[in-house]
């Protein structure tokens, strides 16, 4: 099974390829430049044409910088996260005495020439920095999301009743008992396994499957659940109990507090290349609400931002009586790991 | 030991029937015969009257009324059952019963402990009204008036205005009004988001108030009426009520 590296995600180069990587690149080499220019102008005036005139010598360099980072993505990946970081660094440097030189001739100094390449390096050293400290920020979540996972997401109000739902089978149906308990096993090996590792979509869907046989078993014809998985990239890869949470809340808001039956909609299919995802359930109106499920929608959302940055998104939206989450992720087949 | 009557209540048809498996276990020693069952809270209201049962073995967490809400209108019923409560898992609700002196099973439940249960209810009484009252801490989405072998729900937001007559509380909805026994201070307590006090013996809907009218100096000095949605009647505002309520309107107003 692909998965990140096993220390920590602190220890991994940023993804290159991320349109959030890139876009804090971009963002934060020209927020020093404007630093930089309104500290050496006199005045506000100056500033600006400062800017603009180091703007237009540092712009294509930062271009160039940036597609060859994108470029040796994967070669980058495979080396340890000390060598990943010398080799940006001796990029950035390298690539701004060629840029120099390619721009002015041979008049520059070599004086200015290294000042220019130390500047390029230091700035590679900061963002490389700060990529750590923001995933190192994230990284809590990881570890409560185990946590969460047994304490809220199988609620324990589910594990008792599944447990008591079996023993209602064993005398009548030993065999279907078996095959629940089975399930429940499943269920419970997953929300035990590393939150760090990907998972393929099918394994995902499997697990969503177990889960809806178990919760069919306790409700009997109150759930009908729509599967729409014909357009499902089964080898997509995604961060572990994502949907899984998202059927257990429809099922837990929209199917059991109703007496009449709920329709469940489970819907995820490949655009391009993206993956989108979408739970659908009726919205109950109760004046007694049902204990919120804020804690596990915040807790998916932010082990998307660590696995795909600004590059996923989650929705929710109620209109027309349903209540609808949808989840809009990269399609990626192999993870970013140091085997490649 | 003569044999025990009793009757169902739970959403799940697993669990439903696991507990009548345990009662032909215990059979023996607490004979048994289950004279009904019901798949959600309003199913069990409807169904628990005529049924003659002696013991309701009632889960907390359904659909359409839940458990604790189901035995407080079962209180006035003539012969209501003893109520034995089960729940998977409700903290809250587990730590109320033990408050009250409630009976409260866990599932799955222990055929030894279902069978101390339901000889501790043949011997005892149905749970009154204040010790379920006190063990409920949400407010209750219907009002109940008890005939003699039916439980008549009235829906909390269906009611317009609730007023004092004597002994009893007079429910008012658009179409007709009932007798309840009830006190309007506890009414007013458990109610205080949806029903403002107009006057000492009368509460109203605070979504039914449309607007007020000064009432005709007839005798005394003038006051004021609350005029309400989709009922003719007019209810006069006490001297003291006026503030607060005028507070009210102009906080809609506003909005």
């Amino acid at each position: 099974m692909p998965s990140i590296r096993q220390n920590t995600f602190s220890d991994l180069l940023p993804d290159f390829r991320n349109l959030g990587v890139i876009a804090r690149v971009l963002v934060a080499v020209n927020a020093v430049a404007m630093i930089a220019a309104i500290y050496a102008a006199p005045s506000l005036r100056g500033a600006m044409e400062r800017f603009i005139e180091d703007a237009a010598f540092l712009e294509p360099l930062l271009f160039v910088e940036v597609a060859m980072l994108f470029a040796l993505s994967r070669q980058l990946g495979r080396m340890t996260y000390r060598g990943g970081c010398a080799a940006v660094v001796l990029l950035a440097a390298a690539l701004a005495v060629i840029y120099q030189i390619a721009v002015s001739g041979m008049e520059q100094t070599p004086g200015a020439l290294l000042r220019g390449a130390f500047f390029a390096a230091l700035l590679a050293g900061v963002l490389l920095g700060y990529f750590r400290l923001l995933v190192k920020a994230f990284s809590p979540a990881l570890a409560e999301a185990r946590l969460q996972a047994l304490q809220a997401r199988i609620r324990p109000h589910f594990l008792f009743n599944s447990i008591n739902a079996v023993l209602a089978l064993i005398r009548r149906d030993p065999k279907r008992a078996e095959r629940t308990l089975e399930d429940l096993a499943d269920l419970f090996r997953s929300l035990v396994s590393d939150a760090r590792r990907f998972v393929r979509l099918s394994d995902e869907i499997a697990l969503l499957e177990r889960y809806a046989e178990i919760e069919q078993l306790r409700l009997g014809d109150r759930l009908r659940i729509t599967w729409e998985l014909d357009a499902a990239p089964s080898d997509a890869l995604l961060p572990p109990l994502v949907l899984q949470p998202l059927l257990e809340n429809a099922v837990y808001h929209g199917v059991e507090p109703a007496t009449e039956p709920g329709n469940v909609l489970v819907h995820i299919e490949r655009r391009g290349n993206r993956v989108v995802a979408r739970i659908e359930n009726a919205l109950i109106e109760t004046e007694a609400e049902r204990a919120g499920n804020r804690m596990a929608l915040d807790n998916i959302r932010e082990r998307l931002a660590l696995f795909f940055d600004a590059e996923a998104r989650m929705d929710t939206r109620t209109d027309g009586g349903r209540y609808r989450v949808e989840i809009d992720m990269p399609y990626l087949t192999r993870a970013r790991t140091a085997e490649g | 030991m003569s044999v025990l009557r009793v009757f169902i209540a739970d959403d799940e048809a697993p669990a439903r029937e696991r507990l009548k498996e345990l009662l032909q276990d215990i059979a023996e020693e607490v004979p048994t015969e289950v004279v009904g069952e019901a798949r959600h809270g309003l199913e069990a209201i409807e169904r628990i009257p005529g049924s003659g049962a002696q013991v309701l073995l009632l889960d907390i967490e359904m659909p359409g009324m839940r458990g604790l809400e189901v035995a407080r209108h079962l209180v006035g019923l003539e012969g209501s059952p003893a109520v034995v409560f089960v729940t998977a898992h409700d903290k809250h609700a587990v730590e109320a019963f033990e408050l009250s002196a409630l009976d409260y099973l866990l599932k799955p439940v222990r055929a030894q402990r279902l069978a101390a249960a339901l000889k501790r209810a043949a011997a005892g009484r149905a749970p009154d009204g204040e010790q379920l009252a006190r063990a409920h801490n949400d407010a209750r989405e219907y009002l109940s008036v008890t005939e003699r072998h039916r439980i008549v729900l009235v829906p909390v937001r269906d009611i317009v205005f609730l007023r004092a007559e004597q002994k009893y509380v007079t429910l008012r909805t658009k179409l007709r009004s009932h007798l309840i026994e009830e006190s309007l201070i506890a009414l007013e307590r458990e109610f205080a988001r949806r029903f403002v006090r107009i006057h000492r013996n009368c509460l109203v809907a605070r979504d039914a108030i449309r607007g007020f009218e000064r009432a005709a100096p007839s005798n005394d000095e003038p006051h004021w009426m609350v005029v309400l949605d989709g009922i003719e009647e007019r209810l006069p505002v006490s001297r003291r009520q006026w503030p607060t309520l005028r507070e009210l309107v102009d906080e809609q107003n506003l909005k």
